[in-house]
């Protein structure tokens, strides 16, 4: 009888795919998005390659608009011996001053989706790895654990390789890329139960804790830093919130917790009655569909 | 609208996870992994058998529930009730196609195990997906529609498992509530299925009444059949023995991914262990070469290990400085596999382009990574019924046994064990890459090494190649002039030879006219053909350079893998590639024997440039542009080159 758990499948099968990337990729890197997922990625990571320093730089595509505590974590991750960190801002979205306030969708369109692919492009790597896992969303369920990407970035569905056993056909042309998930298989709970084996450092803000909010559009938003708009009308409350998942603060939707141990969100999220994504705006934007949508135009 | 039942089953659990948030996290990390397949096809009521699963098991929240519901007022096709196959069908345009078109993965979890689920479509054209799903799955859940019994495509879907290597199977009846729960109607499915399965060996099986809908037999017994005395669907689930656990009984082997060379003192070999065990100080062999070490180290960020079994991804140091690099094998030194080149294997080929025989694909089995050549195949198998039908190539969801040459040795294992045990997926099973497209266009099974490489010796001869080149005092050398049609190698060539016998050179041309209407008149211009042609070409070549002369060829040769055939078949260094490089429109232009007009009407298929890919050559020995260059001149730089070569 084996003695492998699960979590120990799913690690053995996740270093694989890194190693096996590293092995034949030319230019290899890992978009790091400072969330929970990313930060079990960069530590599966280091597993993978220890005792060698990691063969990849990270690369953080920067929006200008993550709250305060990403990027404390980022920047001390980043400032790791052995740690290549690269931040990336669309000089175009920097230029026009685009935000989430006055922006809308353009605002994900031009810092995100075009501010990845001007990385992509400008440092030349052909392999990108994401903190994606197919538990997140219908349309992430089909996707390939190495997804091969056009020139243009863009993703055909209904052309993607066949992927047998653990066998990767990592090849391409000049210009091609690949966006590879090595956490296509764990779930949201593989990756909180992970967290705690193995200790790993994440953003504060997945614990409950008492910060300033306001209630917009049916969402808790936190007001963390000075350019915030307020609208007619809208208080700044302090309330006790965790996030569930991290992106740009005024597009995250907090919900209101006392949980301020890991153990206690997992206790939480195990008998809430809604699922990871719904805090974000994102998904919102094009309704149905629009995640697949996103990705064929080259978002993660 | 009509709720289903509650989730009863996991409410159990849902207590501990109130009370004791920690003592059910730490069961949490002690769970098992069952790796599944679901075949079936929409109308079996597979999405709604998953959809219930993934409710029962409660992976599905309130807000996907609310999505649910509105989704199947409205598109939905179970009337009032909840369409639970919502929630598995993805991409947009499978739901509104009303159909599955890829493989997709979910998660499901219970209190002892964890569950990916591969979910494939059951149409025949997508044979291809099945195969994919079935790759990595420990077990088979084959749905049967109870209204409809046995179909061709449940006997399909066994054998397709059966073939990858999947021994267990679950029948399970579906739309039980269709037939009234009837007994009778269950009995007959199972009886005609053991029929089926004594017939192709498909002997680890049991048949299990369900009804997606109600949810009988699915996560609990259910009160509507208490004439089945089995387990229910989960239960089954969750205690069936697990596959790939019995890796760990078989002898060790490490396809090495990677080395790792963080400075000079450590030398790591990164892998994961393809099966059996290992500890520092056991005997291993590197294979190829065979060359015995010992470990020293397993290596991890959380401290060296005592021991690492099949499945883990590990990172050993050796005793000794031995040669291993990535596709190196390292096994056990009593019990190491074989390597060989040539074999039979089964082959599905999965792209829309058919197999073409002879031409050179990428092949990568573990970590290893060589060209192969695939035979036309011994015969095609009809899925259905095992038959074996003739067939000269593979098209789209075909499988064929074939027998397939590599370039260079690979370290192997059978696909299936001779013990019946589990597949040695990790060092049998491979896949073929086309090398423009780099499509993966096939997967294939290893069955067996040929010997042929070995049992046919090559017949010596007395008087050595370097004999007859010193005879004619000169080395021999093969010019392979490569270039569009009318690109000027014919011309080129011919004023190359002329220079050559000046200076008194033994030299042959060879080229589409000398050869075409003898050697190869047989042959078309089929892509096949075409390849077969410059095979051919090749060993004629090669038997005049072995002779002591100086070839000269002069064909399109398209496509890049042949020309790697052949330079692969030539002594090293004594193959020159000429590219004569002329663009498509300047040649077709010149148009000299009026073949790309005709190709334009549609009077010529496949002609090269105009329907038919010219991969040009990365790195030519010699590059001639023929936009800067006259052929006499030309002509001249390529003596004057041959010349150095000579010196070399």
């Amino acid at each position: 009888m084996s003695g492998l758990t699960h979590l120990d499948r799913l690690e053995a099968e996740s270093i694989h795919i890194m190693r096996e990337t590293v092995a034949e990729a030319a230019r290899p890197v890992m978009l790091y998005s400072i969330g929970k997922d990313s930060a079990v990625m960069l530590h599966l990571a280091r597993k993978a390659f220890y005792p060698a320093p990691l063969p990849f730089p990270l690369l953080h595509v920067d929006t200008t608009w993550k709250f305060q505590d990403m990027y404390r974590l980022r920047d001390k991750v980043g400032a790791e011996e052995g740690i290549e960190l690269i931040v990336y801002k669309n000089p175009e979205a920097e230029a026009k001053g685009i935000n989430p306030f006055d922006h809308g969708p353009l605002h994900t369109d031009l810092w995100k989706t075009e501010g990845l692919r001007q990385a992509l492009d400008m440092y030349g790597f052909d392999a990108a790895f994401g903190g994606a896992r197919r538990d997140e969303e219908k349309s992430r369920a089909k996707e390939r654990i190495f997804s091969f990407r056009t020139a243009s970035h863009r993703w055909d569905p209904k052309r993607q390789r066949p992927e047998l056993w653990s066998l990767y056909n990592v090849r391409k042309n000049p210009g091609e890329s690949m966006r590879v998930f090595p956490l296509s298989n764990w779930t949201e709970l593989d990756i909180w139960t992970y967290i705690l084996r193995e200790r790993i450092e994440i953003v504060p803000l997945y614990l409950a804790a008492r910060r300033p909010v306001v209630e917009r559009d049916g969402l808790l938003i936190m007001v963390d830093d000075d350019r915030f708009q307020l609208k007619d009308g809208e208080q700044v409350q302090t309330r006790s919130v965790r996030f569930r998942t991290l992106g740009c603060y005024p597009l995250s939707g907090a919900i209101e917790s006392d949980a301020d141990t890991i153990e206690q969100v997992v206790q939480e999220m195990l008998l809430a009655t809604t699922s990871e994504r719904q805090g974000r705006i994102i998904d919102r934007d094009a309704g149905e569909g629009s995640m697949e949508k996103k990705k064929q135009e080259g978002y993660f | 609208m009509a709720l289903p039942n509650a989730p009863k089953y996991q409410a159990d659990e849902r207590d501990l996870i109130a009370t004791d948030i920690s003592a059910y996290l730490a069961k949490q990390t002690s769970k098992e992994l069952l790796r599944f397949i679901t075949c079936g096809s929409v109308d079996d009521g597979k999405s709604t058998l998953i959809g219930r699963l993934l409710y029962e098991t409660r992976q599905i929240f309130d807000d996907q529930m609310a999505a649910l519901e509105a989704d199947s007022k409205r598109v939905g096709t179970q009337g009032s009730n909840i369409d639970f196959a919502l929630l598995v069908d993805g991409l947009t345009a499978e739901r509104e196609q009303g159909i599955t078109i890829d493989v997709a993965y979910r998660f499901f979890a219970t209190s002892k195990r964890k569950f990916i689920v591969a979910d494939t479509p059951g149409h025949e054209q997508y044979t291809r997906n099945m195969v994919t799903g079935a790759s990595t799955a420990d077990l088979a859940l084959l749905l049967v529609d109870a209204r409809k019994g046995v179909l061709e495509q449940t006997r399909r879907h066994s054998i397709l498992c059966k073939l990858v290597g999947i021994r267990r199977m679950v029948l399970a009846v579906t739309k039980m509530d269709l037939v009234d729960f009837d007994q009778n109607a269950f009995d007959a499915i199972v009886a005609d299925y053991r029929a089926f399965a004594g017939q192709v060996g498909i002997d680890d099986w049991i048949a299990i009444p369900v009804s997606g809908l109600s949810g009988d037999n699915v996560a609990g017994r259910g009160e509507a059949m208490r004439w089945y005395d089995g387990p229910a669907l989960l239960d089954h689930l969750e205690t069936v023995p697990i596959a790939s656990a019995a890796d760990e009984a078989k002898p060790f082997r490490l396809p090495v991914q990677w080395v790792s060379r963080p400075d000079q003192h450590f030398r790591g070999f990164a892998g994961q262990v393809a099966s059996g065990a290992i500890a520092p100080g056991d005997e291993v062999r590197i294979l190829p070469s065979g060359r015995m070490t010992k470990v020293a180290r397993i290596v991890t960020m959380d401290g060296d290990l005592h021991q690492a079994t099949a499945g883990q991804s590990v990172t050993v140091t050796l005793a000794d400085e031995v040669d291993c690099s990535r596709g190196d094998v390292i096994a056990a030194a009593k019990d190491p596999p074989h390597a060989a080149d040539q074999f039979e294997a089964t082959v599905v080929w999965m792209a829309d382009e058919p197999m073409t025989p002879g031409r050179g694909y990428w092949l990568k089995l573990g970590t290893q990574a060589v060209t192969a050549t695939v035979a036309h195949p011994k015969h095609q198998l009809n899925v259905n019924t095992l038959e074996e039908l003739a067939a000269k190539t593979l098209d789209l969801n075909a499988i064929g046994v074939a027998e397939l040459t590599t370039d260079r040795p690979i370290v192997f294992e059978a696909y299936e064990p001779s013990d019946g045990g589990p597949p040695n997926r990790a060092l049998g099973g491979f896949i073929l890459i086309d090398k423009l497209t780099n499509a993966t266009v096939a997967a294939g099974m290893l069955h067996f090494a040929l010997r042929r490489a070995e049992n046919v010796h090559w017949q010596a001869l007395d008087v050595s190649r370097e004999t007859h080149a010193r005879l004619k005092g000169q080395k021999p050398a093969v010019l392979w002039f490569t270039g569009l049609s009318g690109a000027g190698k014919s011309t080129i060539a011919n004023l190359v030879e002329k220079k050559l016998a000046a200076l008194g050179r033994h030299t042959f041309l060879l080229d589409g006219d000398n050869v075409r209407h003898g050697l190869n008149k047989d042959l078309g211009f089929t892509e096949t053909d075409r390849i077969e042609n410059i095979r051919r070409v090749g060993e004629v070549a090669k038997l005049m350079a072995d002779a002591g002369l100086i070839v000269l060829t002069a064909f399109i040769s398209p496509f890049r893998a042949e020309r790697e055939m052949v330079r692969r078949m030539i002594p090293k260094g004594e193959f020159i590639e000429v590219y004569v490089d002329t663009p498509l429109a300047e040649a077709e232009k010149r148009d000299v024997k009026g073949l790309y007009a005709k190709a334009r009407a549609g009077e010529l298929p496949n002609f090269t440039g105009i329907d038919s890919p010219y991969e040009a050559p990365e790195n030519p020995e010699l590059w001639i542009d023929t936009t800067e260059l006259s052929a006499e001149a030309a002509a001249e730089k390529i003596v004057v080159a041959i010349l150095e070569f000579e010196r070399r």
